[in-house]
């Protein structure tokens, strides 16, 4: 029933100092479709793709704001990522109220942390199956922090996840000296060009499929409606694309959750839950 | 380990009949999983040094410290797992103030560790629960005495001249014993602090690596904090230094 | 007067009184949480008077503690440096005050802990304590206290104040207590009377002048004092004890009629 007696509860420690339940928790993120945040010294910017879930839906949202000068990308399950969302906005509400100053992300994000860790160590709780890229600009300047089911959050220089991210995240590598002085336009096409990367050919992007968000020195964060994305779609559209995404990963057509017939999938954890940090 | 599989080793609370508690040591394993930190004691404080694997090229390098502040002359180094370091990290900081609340006074390490140590050795009690899976070194310098302990998964803790815990706890043990740290001061034991990290990172299986190095001592006026820059310059070049003289009278020998 | 059904007994035991309201028998419903909470301060300590200047801020006052109108400890600084740019002043109740005092020590403790390069801003003191003022009164369970807050935050000096109860602005020059009705008056005058800021000179000359003429008319006041500075290019600093000068010269000259 079991892949191994060890992976039942988030209680269990397994003979390897492993937690199982949370590493499948880890696997929840990548079911989500791939979403990509990026920053330069005065902007950060959140992209994703956004799926719709049959013919007749509408496409899920995949950006949420948290306060004017915070928003978040989710991958994963999004009523874990409601929950979260609603945590934030609370703290962020608080900490003005009490403060008169926004809250800067790292508190914001450490204190998240800790909520998240508490799921990870108690049988009557299961760890949050979602993750987060997190886009905010304050008195420290602008940031992307990822954080995981794990309680693990990471402060990023650019950061993709979700399902095929791994090509979004070589494509932010190979640009990574060039993102810090890089203008917001720049920015949203060094974003929207790793996301397209983590699409398969046959799939490109468009109004209805791609979420823009972006937050800055002065800039409020906004999120783009559908004929505001356009100008900026048109600016990649005709580049030649790089190979990525072609590979036989993942369903055929990730825009579509009810596509094939094949029923739940059980996921292969690839990556263990890094221990380390 | 010879009782895997054999079903007493699903629970905190639940012995195995040779009388051990499994799920405490598989949590050890976690800590045995994560990069190196050491704690070194002198005359005159105490430098905490850690071994930060990095993870990723997108990671800013500030991220996930290792060493932490507890209050103002008490420091923290953990392995294992850093979302549960960070609870121990808020309990600690909660019972450092909750003393001085109570008494107007700084927590003496002693008490501190005394009440961390209960913390963490309750969460190998309940199958509701599971071990925290990490150990942390305690460090202070408080009314001129240095003092360090070290907390295992299992709340058990032990005052420390010198320790180790982590991945290469073991090699880092050895190259502790090599030092005279009765007779040493902070400011030449962080060199050696550096070394040591430097020494017992395995390059093979773990790239990249950021060295973390703190103290609290008489130079930092018993607070604790990251050794200031040109120290940390000084110390990391003099680990460089002593890696290649290393390696290089290895090939000689070949 | 005589009034027969004053003290008539109820019609039956635990029944309507004749002339009086109809009570329903048995238990009677009063509300059980009540109880009374601190209504007035015991030690005390009076007025604070604080400026703002072209560079920054000062905040003075006196070293006394007073018990009633007994001058009962002559050595209690009122004036905290909470970090390296806020200075907090307060009058009232000087165990409130040094409460007060403690969890805002231990706030900064913990924020020197996360060490992440954000460091509490006047403003959001000010914010803080008129929060914790606020809530204290709303729960009949006030901290007695005048706070004044001061500091620059970007690039400008700040001073505001909160009251026991909640009650909070900002202003350029701030007295509490007594002063508020001595040497407010004073201080405005002289500002107004100037149209750039004032030096940190005049600052300091329009504080001393306010505490002489608060010691002659203030009986709960004191000449020794402390002036703390939150200057741009000078830093805080706390200075003191220093000494109100005084002149009884005329003092010979008033008769009592």
């Amino acid at each position: 029933m079991f892949r191994n007696q060890y992976d039942s509860d988030v209680t269990v420690w397994s003979p390897q100092g492993r937690l199982h339940q949370v590493e499948y928790a880890m696997e929840a993120v990548n079911l989500g479709s791939a979403t990509v945040g990026l920053k330069s010294k005065t902007h950060a910017v959140l992209i994703a793709l956004k799926r719709a879930s049959s013919e007749l839906s509408a496409y899920q949202k995949k950006i949420i704001n948290i306060d004017e000068h915070i928003g978040i990308t989710i991958s994963g399950l999004t009523a874990d990522a409601r929950i979260l969302s609603r945590y934030m906005r609370n703290e962020c509400l608080n900490y003005k109220y009490s403060l008169d100053t926004p809250m800067p992300l790292n508190r914001l994000i450490g204190y998240m942390g800790n909520k998240m860790q508490h799921c990870t160590q108690r049988y009557d709780r299961r760890p949050y199956g979602v993750g987060l890229l997190v886009a905010g600009y304050d008195e420290l300047g602008a940031h992307i922090y990822q954080t995981c089911p794990s309680a693990n959050y990471y402060d990023c220089k650019a950061m993709s996840i979700g399902s095929r991210s791994q090509s979004a995240r070589t494509y932010l590598e190979k640009h990574l000296e060039e993102l810090q002085s890089s203008s917001l336009e720049e920015l949203i096409k060094h974003g929207l060009r790793a996301l397209r990367d983590t699409l398969p050919p046959e799939v490109d992007l468009n109004t209805k499929n791609v979420a823009i968000g972006y937050v800055g020195k002065g800039q409020p964060f906004k999120i783009l409606e559908e004929e505001e994305t356009s100008p900026y779609l048109a600016l990649i559209e005709g580049e030649e694309r790089r190979g990525g995404g072609a590979s036989a990963e993942g369903p055929a057509d990730p825009l579509r959750e009810d596509a094939g017939d094949d029923g739940p999938q059980d996921p292969v954890p690839a990556v263990a839950m890094d221990t380390t940090e | 380990m010879s009782s895997i599989g054999t079903g007493y080793d699903l629970s905190a609370s639940q012995f195995s009949p040779d009388g051990r508690v499994f799920q405490v040591e598989y949590a050890m394993k976690a800590v045995e999983n994560s990069g190196t930190v050491i704690g070194l004691k002198g005359t005159d404080g105490i430098v905490l040094a850690a071994e930060k694997l990095i993870l990723s090229k997108l990671h800013e390098p500030s991220t996930n410290r290792r060493i932490f502040n507890i209050d103002r002359h008490i420091g923290m180094a953990f392995s294992g797992l850093i979302a549960d370091a960070r609870q121990i990290v808020e309990i600690a900081r909660k019972e450092a103030a909750n003393y001085r609340s109570q008494y107007g006074t700084n927590i003496p390490l002693k008490y501190l560790n005394d009440r961390v140590s209960m913390y963490m050795h309750a969460y190998t009690l309940y199958s509701a629960v599971r071990p925290y899976g990490c150990s942390v070194i305690l460090a202070s310098y408080d009314e001129n005495e240095p003092q360090m302990y070290l907390i295992d998964p299992s709340g058990v803790s032990y005052g420390f001249h010198g320790c180790a815990t982590g991945k290469a706890k073991q090699s880092a043990k050895t190259e502790i014993e090599k030092l005279k740290l009765g007779n040493m001061t902070c400011k030449d034991i962080v060199k050696e602090a550096a070394k040591i990290i430097y020494i017992v990172h395995d390059e093979l299986k773990d790239k990249n690596f950021e060295l973390e190095l703190s103290w609290v001592c008489k130079d930092s006026n018993g607070l604790h904090v990251k050794v200031p820059e040109s120290v940390y310059a000084d110390a990391e070049r003099a680990a460089k230094q002593a890696m290649e003289a290393d390696s290089e009278s290895d090939t000689e020998d070949m | 007067m005589f009034d027969p059904m004053a003290n008539a007994p109820p019609l039956w035991s635990n029944g309507p009184t004749p002339g009086s309201f109809y009570n329903f028998p048995g238990p009677q419903t009063k509300p059980n949480d009540h109880f009374t909470h601190s209504q007035s301060p015991v030690t005390t300590a009076t007025s604070i008077v604080a400026l703002a200047y072209d560079k920054g801020i000062m905040i003075a006052g006196d070293l006394l503690a007073s018990y009633g109108s007994l001058a009962r400890y002559r050595n209690c600084p009122r004036i905290m440096e909470v970090n390296d740019n806020i200075l907090l002043g307060a009058g009232g109740d000087y165990a409130d005050f040094q409460y007060v005092k403690s969890f805002i020590e231990q706030k900064i403790i913990d924020e020197e802990c996360l060490d992440d390069g954000i460091k509490l801003k006047p403003k959001s003191l000010y914010c803080w304590l008129t929060r914790v003022m606020y809530q204290r009164r709303n729960k009949f369970d006030p901290l007695w206290n005048n706070l004044v807050i001061g500091g620059i935050q970007d690039g400008t000096p700040f001073l505001g104040t909160v009251d026991k109860l909640g009650t909070a602005y900002t202003d350029r020059a701030i007295c509490t207590g007594y002063g508020a009705h001595i040497a407010l008056p004073m201080i405005r005058d002289a500002i107004e009377k100037k149209a750039q800021p004032l030096t940190q000179a005049e600052a300091r000359a329009l504080i001393e002048k306010s505490l002489e003429v608060l010691f002659y008319r203030d009986a709960r006041s004191y000449p020794k004092y402390q002036l703390g500075i939150i200057d741009q290019d000078e830093g805080v600093k706390i200075e003191g004890p220093l000494s109100v000068s005084q002149n009884w010269n005329i003092a010979t000259i008033i008769k009592s009629v």
